[in-house]
């Protein structure tokens, strides 16, 4: 409840957050403050600066361009569940925002924020591993751009580094449909289980089928198994029943998350349950179910 | 006792009380008068409280939940920044040991002091206090205390505590037994089971509970050296009581301490007991001449509040070839925590097995209780206290027993209720019900559901592969424990009457003091109602006041649903006596004998002259005026009452659930949640309601999301909101209420009180109505907190559908 003593910095570019945390050994980035403020006051965490990006406003706002649409690192979630048009063309990316925490936490949260903390039971990684997303990083050498595949490393580890930042997320606009169903802890609300999938359809059959899933592991991870067994047939009870039962079948049972609420065992049960959720969701979006 | 039926189906409407003559405000569904201070933030709360020259305390507090202590090390802490002071055991020199206020034949009395000095028995034990200039620095250096620990092993369950192998918390008391406790007449109850045609048997896990009011405790205390008067504001829900406890914890004269409560958000019983802290504050206070504040973190409130419920209970129900229930056997083990607090030994013995007999003709009942010492946080009180334990053996055994017996459990309760003819009735376990229709309010949630109806969708849908359930729960609680004569003889070390006094300022307005001390159950408005009604005096012309011991000459508190039937009660006698005395001065004034001066409406009135008449508002002005008054009468116009039930008041009523379950995740979702509750009298209808909804939410908190959870070093691993879940809105169906009105022979309200019953009722219909869902996979019983995974657990251990 009471943090520690910190300085506190406000940068005014991507350029001058670079500087003030790479000139400092102990810095944090503070965006929405809603997963690092927490921390601090419990004292799980005790930065000695922190260099707030906040005003920066080339990290603010939703840019829609041919083929995709670039959500700046310091867009709340709350401006993403309200944009028309990724609704359209990536509407996992925004039912996910919708989804998480509540109001406040939506008004607060940021995407950069969200992904760059990687909790392994946050919503976001899932809907950018299942909007194939591109993650864009700004660093002393320059900028550069990491697949979302490539970026979550494990439990609050990405391919963002020490004295790096996020500066936006690049979502392709694919996929005829999507869908995020989640299934919260009620305790915290964040995800117990949370799946979200993209589809590619061509007329009634799967093209194409991406799935990402969290609260599961250390980290969002993509449900291969399940997106094969959707892929390349029409989508139906039967299919969606198989990649439900595929859902967990390439995890490593030991490594599922275990906690108050869910052993591992009964987690896997929920994954494949809300992996059919998700697709049914899916499937009615693209008219098909 | 006449029994009337209101339907509130879709909510009671609230009402501006200005659109309310005095005649009807008894009983209007009035908006909350409090309601604007406290929604806008002007409310002032313990922790708004600022005084000059004021310091900040902090505790250290033991991260083991058992240990001995080796040494404590403060001299880091005595260097840092604004440090005031440090305080351990050893710098106490007061008798510094917090009491117990139930007694009980075996009741094993162990110390408990108000910082540990060679032992702490459980994690958040205070071991030394920091008291610092500002918050953050009291904290910090509280970090910096070093203290050095030897480990032993600790226990959380009650069960395993009274193993003899387990480690002993209290050497002194020789093993882990607290109390060994019996109701009942065990020979007929031995006899009912060798007798009967069938016996039904459930091991229950009644779990434990973190109470979660919105604020945590708090305390700010202030002492005057000159006067050697020492002032607390604190966290209270019954501040005399902690002054009379204190006085003696920290020896100071009890004319010398006040306490007051100001806004209190929230208790659920967890701010009735003296804990340690607000003796220390109160002890660093006199000590430094200084004002000193405490305010709990939401970590520590989880670690030291006293928690709830923690029952291990195996319950027996025999019955005969009809469907009778012919006795009832229970056995509990209750966990007390590491010591006993204020109550504690009176929830699951008193409060409890006396409630066993439920709704129901029983002809012989018979209980024991184990209390168990542990190393978890001391349990007491909490919303129910003892009674939803109760209630929930009862109707998980009712449930089980129709089901044995292949009859509707409906029909079951039907048949086993005590007849409406047959009050008061005494029942096998000392209690005397004052009055109900329990027929009636089954009928009435029957009727909600459409319970015939939804028999055949039940079975429609588990053709289909979906799994509907229905569950009731027929509750009776006794609140507003009277009279003191009879809870004495129980072992309660207080009375437990209420006091108040009614008082006319000259103008004619009306000041009430009132010793119960409300921390958001709406008295502000529901005692002016009571006072408007009673002397016709314009509700606006009201003010209440509670909470203050320099102010209100005794009191016991609000708890245990008593503040209508017993505080209420005592303002209606103090209106009373007030009236009486108008009604002299009056008849003096209107020079007609007092006999013949009606009092109607506010006003007095000479019998069969209406010219002939005058205000009580007026008379008095007359009686602080004292000019022209009865000649042996003394001015003024105020009364004192202590009111002393003659009995405690038993709401009742049927809540039901009706569910679906999902086979597949465990996930149950609501399609209905009725309550039909019989709370005697209602004051006020919309608080009333607030309070059944309020009840509900916890009780279904319980059923599905809550629970204390402690490792095997009995450290609590559930120990913020982001591990414990407590219900949320989102968690809450619409619940559809109606009532029933049975007056309570009691009090002159004929109230009976609502506090409780939600909290007491919604366990077990929950319960009962996943139970019901799960028939076809042969569930009989799943321990609370019905998690997904419990539930599914369940589903699949069986083997599946049958
Ligand atoms: C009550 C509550 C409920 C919540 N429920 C949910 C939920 O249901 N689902 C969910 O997904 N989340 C939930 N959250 C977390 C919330 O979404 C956080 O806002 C989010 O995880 C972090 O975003 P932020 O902008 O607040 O980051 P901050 O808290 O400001 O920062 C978090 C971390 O990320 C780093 N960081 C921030 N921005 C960048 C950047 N651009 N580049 C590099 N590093 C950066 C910071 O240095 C810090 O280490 C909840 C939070 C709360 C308080």
């Amino acid at each position: 409840m009471y943090p520690a003593q910190f300085d506190y910095e406000k940068a005014g570019s991507v350029s001058e957050a670079i500087d003030a945390i790479s000139g400092h050994s102990d810095a944090e980035l503070i965006a929405g403050g809603h997963s690092l403020l927490p921390t601090m006051k419990s004292g799980l965490a005790e930065p000695e600066m922190l260099v707030d990006i906040g005003d920066i406003d080339e990290l603010h706002g939703i840019e829609h361009h041919d083929g995709h649409t670039h959500i700046g690192a310091m867009t709340r979630y709350a401006d993403v569940a309200e944009d028309n048009t990724l609704w359209e063309e990536a509407p996992v990316v925004a039912e996910t925002t919708e989804m998480i925490g509540d109001r406040q936490v939506r008004n607060r949260g940021t995407v950069g924020g969200n992904i760059a903390h990687a909790d392994p039971a946050s919503d976001l990684p899932g809907a950018v591993l299942a909007a194939d997303a591109t993650v864009h990083i700004a660093g002393p050498d320059g900028e550069r751009s990491v697949e979302a595949d490539d970026f979550f490393h494990g439990m609050y580890a990405t391919d963002v580094g020490e004295d790096e930042l996020v500066t936006g997320v690049q979502v392709p606009h694919e996929g005829t449909a999507g869908a995020y169903a989640k299934k919260p802890n009620p305790a915290s609300g964040y995800a117990l289980v949370g799946v979200a999938v993209r589809l590619t359809m061509d007329g009634d059959t799967v093209a194409d089928a991406r799935i990402g899933a969290n609260g599961v592991m250390d980290h969002g991870t993509r449900l291969e198994p399940a997106e094969d067994a959707v892929e390349g047939q029409a989508l139906s009870g039967d299919s969606i029943g198989a990649a439900g039962d595929a859902a967990g079948s390439s995890l490593d049972e030991y490594m599922v998350m275990e906690d108050q609420q869910a052993s591992a065992e009964f987690r896997l049960q929920l994954l494949g349950a809300y992996t059919e959720r998700a697709l049914e969701a899916a499937g009615e979006r693209a008219g098909v179910l | 006792m006449a029994t009337e039926e209101t339907d509130h189906e879709d909510g009671v409407q609230s009402i501006d009380p200005d659109d309310v003559d005095t005649e009807d405000i008894l009983g209007s569904a009035i908006e909350r008068r409090e309601d604007p201070a406290l929604v806008s933030g002007e409310a002032e709360y313990t922790d708004d409280i600022q005084k000059p020259e004021m310091t900040h305390m902090a505790m250290v507090r033991s991260q083991y939940a058992h240990a001995e202590i080796e040494e404590v090390d403060t001299s880091a802490a005595e260097e840092m920044d604004g440090v005031v002071a440090v305080y351990t055991a050893d710098d106490l020199d007061v008798p510094g040991n917090l009491p117990v206020g139930w007694l009980l034949d075996s009741l094993e009395q162990v110390n408990h002091p108000i910082l540990a000095g060679d032992r702490v028995r459980y994690q958040g034990d205070a071991v030394a206090i920091v008291v610092a200039e500002e918050r953050y620095q009291a904290h910090d250096a509280a970090d910096a205390v070093d203290v050095e620990y030897e480990r032993l092993d600790a226990v959380a369950h009650p069960g395993e505590a009274l193993d003899d192998d387990a480690p002993v918390i209290h050497e002194e008391a020789g093993s882990n037994q607290a109390f060994d406790w019996e109701i009942g007449d065990q020979e007929a109850t031995k006899q009912a089971f060798e007798e009967a045609e069938t016996t039904v048997s459930l091991d229950l896990h009644n779990q434990l509970l973190i109470p979660n009011a919105i604020e945590p405790r708090a305390t700010v205390a202030d002492y005057h050296p000159r006067t050697d008067e020492l002032e607390l504001d604190m966290t209270s829900q019954n501040p005399h009581v902690h002054r009379l406890l204190m006085s003696g914890v920290i020896d100071h004269p009890e004319h010398k301490l006040s306490i007051r409560a100001p806004e209190v958000g929230g208790g659920f019983g967890s701010k009735i007991h003296h804990y340690a802290d607000e003796a220390l504050t109160a002890l660093a206070a006199k000590d430094l001449e200084r004002p000193v504040k405490w305010t709990a973190t939401r970590t520590e409130t989880y670690i030291t509040d006293a928690q709830g419920r923690g029952h291990e209970t195996t319950g027996e129900m025999a019955l005969d070839e009809d469907g009778n229930i012919t006795g009832l056997r229970v056995h509990t083990k209750a966990n007390m925590g590491a010591y006993l607090s204020t109550f504690a030994p009176s929830i699951p013995t008193y409060l409890y097995a006396t409630l066993l007999s439920g709704q129901y003709e029983i002809p012989t009942i018979y209980c024991t209780v184990e209390g168990a010492f542990t190393n978890v946080p001391p349990v007491d009180a909490y919303r129910g206290a003892g009674r939803p334990e109760a209630s929930y053996v009862v109707e998980r055994l009712v449930r089980q027993a129709a089901r044995e017996v292949d009859m509707d459990p409906a029909e079951f309760r039907r048949q086993n209720f005590v007849p409406g003819d047959a009050f008061p009735y005494e029942t096998p376990v000392a209690m005397a019900y004052d009055s109900g229709d329990y027929q009636k309010t089954l009928d009435r949630a029957k009727e909600m559901l459409n319970y015939e109806e939804f028999r055949e969708r039940q079975e429609q849908a588990r053709e289909d592969g979906r799994y509907l359930g229905v569950g009731l729960s027929a509750y009776i609680e006794a609140c507003g424990i009277a009279p003191s004569e009879l809870v004495g003889e129980l072992g309660a070390q207080a009375g437990l009457w209420e006091s108040s006094v009614v008082r006319f300022q000259p103008s004619g307005t009306v000041t009430v003091y009132v010793g119960t001390s409300g921390h958001g159950q709406g008295h502000d408005t529901t005692y002016a109602q009571i006072v408007a009604d009673k002397l016709g005096v314009d509700y606006d012309d009201i003010e209440v006041e509670e909470g203050d011991t320099d102010e209100i000459p005794q009191g016991m508190g609000t708890y245990g649903s008593r503040s209508a039937a017993v505080g209420g009660g005592a303002i209606v006698e103090s209106a009373e006596k007030v009236i009486e005395k108008g009604r002299k001065i009056a008849a003096h004034q209107l020079e007609a004998d007092p006999e013949d001066v009606e009092f109607e409406n506010g006003e007095y009135q000479v019998a069969g002259a209406p010219d002939r008449s005058v205000t009580i508002q007026d008379v008095a002005g007359a009686s602080y005026l004292a000019h022209d008054i009865p000649d042996d009468m003394e001015p003024g116009l105020e009364a004192t009452s202590f009111f002393d039930p003659e009995n405690f008041v038993f709401p009742f009523g049927m809540h039901a659930a009706i569910v679906e379950v999902d086979p597949d995740t465990g996930e149950i979702e609501f399609e209905e949640y009725v309550a039909v509750d019989d709370v005697g009298n209602q004051i006020n209808p919309k608080i009333v309601e607030g309070q059944i909804h309020g009840g509900i939410a916890q009780g279904i908190g319980q059923a599905l999301y809550e629970s204390a959870e402690y490792d095997d070093n009995a450290q609590l691993t559930t120990g913020s909101m982001q591990d414990y879940a407590v219900p949320k809105s989102s968690h809450i169906p619409e619940i559809k209420t109606a009532s029933t009105v049975t007056e309570s022979p009691h009090n002159p309200l004929g109230v009976k009180g609502v506090g409780e019953a939600g909290t007491i009722a919604a366990p077990q219909a929950v319960v009962n109505a996943v139970v019901d869902a799960l028939e076809p996979f042969d569930v009989d019983h799943i321990d609370m907190p019905l998690t997904n995974e419990r539930v599914w657990r369940a589903i699949n251990e069986n083997g599946g559908e049958h």
